[in-house]
């Protein structure tokens, strides 16, 4: 008899691992990266790493040469971090903005690699890598090379002063909103450098546009940061979040009128400054086919829009931790802070339990405005390049200037009467309570007058 | 490109002639423009058309007359039902043959959900091109539904090939009516949604508002028609004023531009008469689907079609403004000319003009607005 | 005002510079001689009570029977909602017209239409050069006696039937393959009840070889 040889090798259920590996991946890159974050960056603030070498390595923080050799390790490692913090979260918010666009637009979205599309920023972040790497003949090839890197380094840069929790941050400058607005414009270097060294006219056109466009709204930008400082008193970013409280009423941005009108003038030039629609001009797709990133490919490509990504992080973490309380967490103040801190030199393991909940705040914070900005963009159409000038110069500068002089006043008003700061949080609060609770019912009014979905629309 | 266009160039200034296409995903099919600017402001916008040309006319006149049927289509291929329509009139008149009504009415409803569908592309590009994606996702999604609609109809979702020289090729199958008047139900709940999230939206009237103005002399004069013509306040139908087929028996406005953004002729009038008309198309087709008389779905005509010696015009108000065939016949069994006049073209001829001051963006805007398709400018 | 009416006014103005109108077979048309018909289609125009403000279409039919090229002009008035077919016949071996560019705007791009695809030359317009073709093709296609030059820089306007093609570059790779590995010898026949190992199925054309069976075990 004829023997058949048959040996099948078992084959894995592929669909079953992708489904419950990309399930494990939602949770788990995550916590990873926050985790890593929370657990590390305390140990190296100064009092905690003079403790660490004072008792452990048992040296004189203050006269041991080493101190700083070891300091500076401790924070390139945290930026480190950090920076594979800021490419990660820009992939897993390149898959949410995706999915939150298709379900603006009554679509899917990627659900093809893995459970929900969740991994198709690895698959195009890889393909990226894998494409041929072009530098244009005539391009000027240094700076050609070298633009991508300027504009990673002024998201990089940005990030070691961002709060994410009461001592979560890698460099708590007493400077920090201002290098932060000085850091930021390191990315209008990067734009105009690959503007320029494409040589080809449309992405000169593109990077002018954007160069103008990010120069001229910092400075609106800047205004509308001076009033949280006034109010705060400092420049630090710890500083003007600890000025805030965690309930709503608290927060700088219903504590003062002007302060509210700032809040959106912050958040319009931040938008403009970082390239989204409305004012995505310099990347305007249907115009210019990509800008000034048009004769880039492969992964200087990818890093272009890793930036984008980040830069919706930062520009709502900006925005969170000088107007919405940053990470204060409701009902704990300042001595609380203290009192679960200890007296002694190491905090205890409690503590991080904190600290997790006040970066779980903030996150949620910087969460809601992420999606936010993502729905703006979706929603709107595009500014013209003169309308955006018109915008800023018209209405946004002076607007920040009124707001500023109206904080001068409101301070002084304040010094002498506390009270006028919690009759305008109360005030303010009811309104934006109210106000979100008519837009959720003109929302219902608005989708059950349209039939919608509701029809059967399957092919005859 | 012309060597015309090289000399103008004006080499002090710092001007560039920089190619607007024709890979390009702003532009309407295969288009080039030639723009010269300094940057941000156009001097001149000079079309280049002719990538699309597929000598259509020349092909007319070897196949026969109802082999050219399926060429029609091509002529504009978004609007694909009013090119087949204008083509059977045109033929018609030269055989003197006299359509059932039940066949016009087929045709008028077929054109007029080809009408909706045509206007779904050119507001939903429209708005993409301003900028916001998400009208377009949502003018695809109502597109789907009459694709699926037409090729219950007649078997195509594009090009349809479904006139024929003295009727139409297949009659309603059974259910489509109800299919038909649910859609519709539901598309005019669909307007007002798409009003509410771009039309009246800040950003978009000022993107649209005062841009690219065409008056009415100019509109006249350069020759411009269908949309085009209603948005610069000419108050021109041809399904009203020069009526054909089954529009007599129908009653719908004719939406005609009022500066709704500010001036008359701008780049939103023009788009939003697109948007009301899609209003009365839905009002013309629900009307002669109740009034559907029955009959025949086509005249007797012979197989051969052997016109006598003369020459005939006809016109039909397609999507794009009036479509216009002229055919020449010389008694044989192939046509002796076969011309399609088309809206698009005469557009095209308006851009030099227009464009000089305008911004780039405004470009944009000034193309989107015009609803101009490559096809239907090089044939 | 109906076209006849229309052509009587016109005959009255410009007499013998207006043919008679054409017995309507579908349309009527009346033919022009080609040096009044500027004047012809301003007065068109201007004239109130004619006021014709829409040039509908404005194309051209080759007859090389009659060595002319007519230009039809389709006029319309949207005011008065009449219309006329004028026709100008030029001389096929040297088409001359004036331009109407300067009483319609909408004739710029039809002339220059008609410019690209029959040769007529427009006088007077101010930017008669071709506007489908490209700017260096040579001939007129829409004449009648046009023939197609077989190629454009290069690129050929035809091809093999793919049909052929495809056979022909399929050989092709199998002798290329056949030249490099050569096909075992047919072993010789065995037992008169052993079938013969079938040599690889290669017909000619796409399909692929058929896959071998093992050759069964020789019985004892």
């Amino acid at each position: 008899m004829p023997s058949k040889f048959s040996f099948a090798f078992p084959r894995p259920n592929t669909r079953r691992i992708l489904f419950f590996s990309s399930l494990a991946a939602v949770f788990v890159i995550p916590v990873a990266l926050f985790g890593l974050l929370v657990v590390y960056l305390p140990f190296i603030q100064k009092d905690v790493f003079f403790t660490f070498v004072r008792e452990t390595l048992h040296r004189d923080p203050d006269s041991w040469a080493g101190t700083q050799w070891l300091y500076g390790a401790a924070l390139l490692v945290a930026g480190l971090l950090l920076f594979t913090f800021a490419s990660v979260s820009g992939g897993i918010f390149s898959w949410y903005e995706r999915r939150v666009a298709g379900r603006i637009q009554s679509r899917i979205g990627p659900n093809r690699v893995g459970a929900g599309g969740f991994f198709q920023w690895v698959a195009d972040a890889v393909k990226l890598l894998f494409k041929e790497d072009l530098v244009p003949a005539e391009a000027d090839s240094l700076l050609f090379r070298a633009a991508p890197y300027f504009v990673v380094a002024g998201m990089t840069l940005t990030l070691v002063a961002l709060p994410f929790g009461q001592s979560v941050i890698v460099a708590d400058l007493n400077v920090g909103i201002f290098y932060i607005l000085a850091v930021t414009s390191l990315i209008v270097v990067g734009i105009l450098l690959s503007g320029w060294s494409s040589n080809s006219k449309w992405a000169l056109f593109g990077g002018m546009r954007s160069a103008a466009q990010v120069i001229s709204y910092e400075v609106p930008s800047g205004l509308a940061i001076m009033t949280p400082v006034l109010m705060a008193g400092t420049l630090s970013m710890q500083g003007i979040i600890r000025a805030q409280g965690g309930w709503p009423w608290q927060w700088f941005i219903s504590r003062n009128p002007a302060a509210f009108v700032a809040f959106f003038i912050l958040f319009i030039s931040q938008l403009a400054e970082a390239n989204r629609t409305p004012f995505d001009l310099p990347e305007a797709e249907s115009e210019l086919v990509a800008g000034y990133m048009s004769e880039y490919s492969g992964f200087r490509f990818a890093l272009y829009f890793l930036v984008e990504w980040a830069n919706l992080w930062i520009i709502s973490a900006i925005a969170v931790s000088l107007f919405l309380g940053g990470w204060q967490v409701p009902g704990l103040e300042d001595q609380d802070w203290a009192a679960l801190r200890g007296a002694g030199s190491f905090p205890p393991v409690a503590w991080w339990f904190w600290q997790l909940l006040s970066v779980g705040v903030f996150a949620a914070k910087t969460m809601v405005l992420v999606t936010v900005v993502i729905w703006i963009r979706w929603t709107l159409p595009r500014i013209r390049v003169d309308q955006m000038m018109n915008l800023c110069w018209k209405y946004l500068v002076p607007a920040g200037f009124g707001a500023m002089l109206f904080t001068l006043l409101w301070q002084i008003a304040v010094s002498k009467a506390r009270i006028v700061q919690d009759i305008s949080g109360g005030v303010l609060f009811v309104l934006f309570v109210y106000a979100v609770f008519r837009f959720f019912v003109l929302t219902r009014k608005n989708i059950s007058r349209v039939v919608g979905d509701r029809v059967d629309l399957t092919n005859w | 490109m012309s060597k015309l266009v090289l000399r103008r160039i004006d080499r002090n200034n710092e001007e560039m002639l920089v190619n607007f296409g024709p890979q390009h995903p702003s532009t309407h099919g295969v288009l080039n423009f030639l723009v010269e600017t300094d940057g941000e402001v156009m001097r001149r916008a000079i079309p280049d058309i002719g990538y699309l040309h597929r000598s259509l006319e020349k092909i007319g006149e070897i196949v026969g007359y109802p082999g050219y049927m399926p060429y029609t289509d091509r002529i504009d291929y978004l609007a694909a039902m009013f090119a087949n329509e204008g083509y059977a009139i045109a033929v018609e008149k030269l055989i003197k043959v006299e359509v059932p009504k039940r066949a016009q009415y087929l045709r008028a409803i077929s054109c007029e959900l080809n009408r909706i569908a045509s206007h779904l592309v050119s507001i939903g590009t429209m708005a993409t091109d301003i900028g916001a994606v998400t009208p377009l996702v949502y003018a695809l999604r109502e597109r789907e539904a009459i694709n699926d609609l037409i090729e219950a109809l007649c078997g195509a979702r594009l090009t349809y090939n479904y006139h024929r020289i003295g009727g139409v090729a297949f009659d309603m199958p059974e259910g489509w009516r109800d299919k038909v008047l649910h859609f519709l139900e539901r598309f005019e709940s669909l307007i007002q949604e798409w009003d509410r999230l771009i039309t009246w939206n800040e950003i978009y009237l000022k993107r649209l508002g005062g841009v690219a103005v065409i008056t009415r002399e100019q509109a006249i004069d350069y020759g411009l028609v269908g949309p085009n013509l209603r948005g610069s306040g000419v108050d021109w139908d041809v399904r009203r004023d020069v009526p054909y087929g089954a529009y007599p028996d129908f009653k719908f406005d004719v939406p005609v531009g009022r500066g709704w953004a500010g001036t008359v002729g701008d780049a939103f009038d023009r788009y939003y008469v697109r948007v009301l008309e899609m209003a009365q198309s839905c009002r013309i087709a629900r009307q002669a689907l109740e009034k559907l008389p029955d009959g025949e779905t086509m005249a007797k005509v012979p197989r051969r079609i052997k016109p006598e010696a003369g020459e005939v015009m006809s016109r039909v108000e397609s999507a794009r403004g009036e479509l216009a065939y002229y055919v020449v016949s010389d008694g044989t069994e192939r046509a002796y000319r076969v011309r399609a006049r088309t809206g698009s073209f005469l557009a095209m001829g308006i851009i030099e003009d227009i464009s000089s001051g305008l911004m780039i963006a405004d470009l944009i805007a000034l193309i989107a607005s015009l609803d101009v398709v490559a096809p239907e400018t090089d044939r | 005002m109906t076209t006849n009416e229309i052509h009587e006014r016109l005959r009255a103005q410009f007499g013998d510079a207006v043919g008679p109108l054409s017995e309507p077979k579908v349309d009527p048309f009346a033919t022009v001689q080609a040096a009044r018909i500027v004047e012809v289609c301003r007065w068109l125009k201007d004239t109130p009570g004619v006021e014709i403000d829409f040039c509908e279409d404005l194309t051209a039919v080759d007859w090389p029977k009659r060595n002319a090229i007519e230009i039809v002009y389709h006029l319309f008035s949207y005011k008065h909602r009449h219309g006329i077919v004028l026709k100008v016949e030029a001389d096929r071996a040297k088409p001359v017209v004036p331009t109407l560019e300067g009483v319609w705007k909408a004739a710029n791009w039809m002339e220059r239409e008609v410019y690209d695809l029959f040769g007529v030359t427009f006088s007077g317009h101010p930017d008669l050069r071709r506007v489908m073709l490209p700017d260096d093709w040579v001939g007129h296609p829409l004449r009648k006696d046009y023939q197609e030059a077989g190629g454009f820089h290069g690129i050929p306007n035809l091809r093999e039937n793919p049909l052929v093609e495809l056979r022909r570059l399929d050989e092709v790779r199998l002798a290329e393959e056949a030249k490099r590995n050569p096909p075992p010898p047919p072993p010789a026949p065995a037992a008169p009840k052993a079938p013969a190992a079938a040599p690889p199925a290669a017909s000619g054309g796409g399909a692929p070889p058929a896959p071998q069976n093992p050759p069964p075990a020789p019985k004892a």
